[in-house]
């Protein structure tokens, strides 16, 4: 059993690898074509896709209970207030 | 820090849940951290749109293509290393961490090229806004690779004293969740310096 589910995990892992550098690649062409600020947002989309990846897979949040969800998510929520609150002020300032 | 008994009358898997919200809550901090100085990116591109279009050409975008992928497979290594650990597989688990330490060393070494590059064409962290901030971020992000490389060669060292089983590789796990962090912010790092500036 142990031997099956540790050949799995390879495989996983290997998969899991093969899609970020495909999405490497595909970001780093991407860069190359003129689209004005949609460049941007496929960067940072594609970018999130794979810290998504490395997230569930390589550092196991997809086998991990809920306790340390929150713990992986909350920071972000705080991130998010620091840019969101950052933002506010030097864009409404003046 | 040492052995394979469990602390203070906890299971080896309660320690091990207890190590791993430790090194969550250590990110956490992390992600603040490298959290400020993203804020300060987006504050200053929005001003000066312009100038981070400019001189985010004068990077070396291929160099940084292959940093990433360099990055991302030492990330696969040291997933494939905890996994051996874990089947008991002590060689295989060293021969992967070891491979980790040297991607990490390949990292650094185009860094270093990079770095030399940027000085040679007379761009210094006080050339401008963007400089300053390219310079700082890698420059902190690279920080963390150091640590890395530091706290895997422990790694390396306790397993092939064969401290770690099936049971307890918990430093190994510990490790490989830092190492996936500073992965994960080279991630962002690269399309906001090297692809869209």
């Amino acid at each position: 059993m142990l031997n099956t589910s540790s050949t799995k995990a390879y495989r996983t892992y290997i998969l899991v690898w093969l899609a970020l550098l495909v999405l490497t690649v595909v970001t780093w062409l991407v860069s190359y074509v003129h689209l004005g600020m949609l460049n941007v947002t496929v960067a940072m989309l594609i970018a999130s896709m794979k810290a998504l990846l490395v997230a569930l897979f390589f550092m196991h949040l997809r086998y991990e209970n809920r306790l340390l969800w929150a713990f992986a998510i909350i920071p972000l929520g705080f991130l998010t207030l620091i840019i969101g609150g950052t933002l506010a002020d030097v864009l409404l300032r003046d | 820090m040492s052995g394979t008994e469990s602390h203070g009358g906890e299971t080896p898997a309660q320690a091990l849940a207890t190590a791993k919200l430790g090194i969550w809550t250590f990110l956490a901090t992390e992600v603040l951290l490298f959290g400020g100085l993203f804020t300060c990116y987006i504050v200053f591109r929005l001003k000066y749109p312009e100038l981070f279009y400019t001189e985010h050409l004068k990077l070396n975008r291929p160099l940084g293509l292959v940093n990433t992928v360099v990055l991302i497979t030492s990330s696969l290594t040291m997933a494939l290393g905890i996994a051996a650990m874990k089947q008991g597989l002590r060689r295989r688990a060293t021969a992967c961490i070891s491979l980790t330490i040297l991607l990490a060393c390949g990292f650094l070494g185009v860094k270093y090229v990079e770095w030399s590059e940027d000085f040679s064409h007379g761009l210094y962290p006080g050339t401008n806004l963007f400089f300053s901030l390219y310079f700082m971020m890698t420059g902190l992000h690279g920080i963390h690779v150091v640590a890395g490389i530091c706290a895997l060669c422990w790694v390396l060292v306790l397993a092939r004293r064969g401290r770690f089983s099936p049971e307890y590789s918990t430093p190994v796990e510990i490790t490989g969740l830092y190492w996936h962090f500073v992965d994960l912010v080279w991630i962002y790092l690269f399309p906001l310096l090297y692809l869209v500036g």
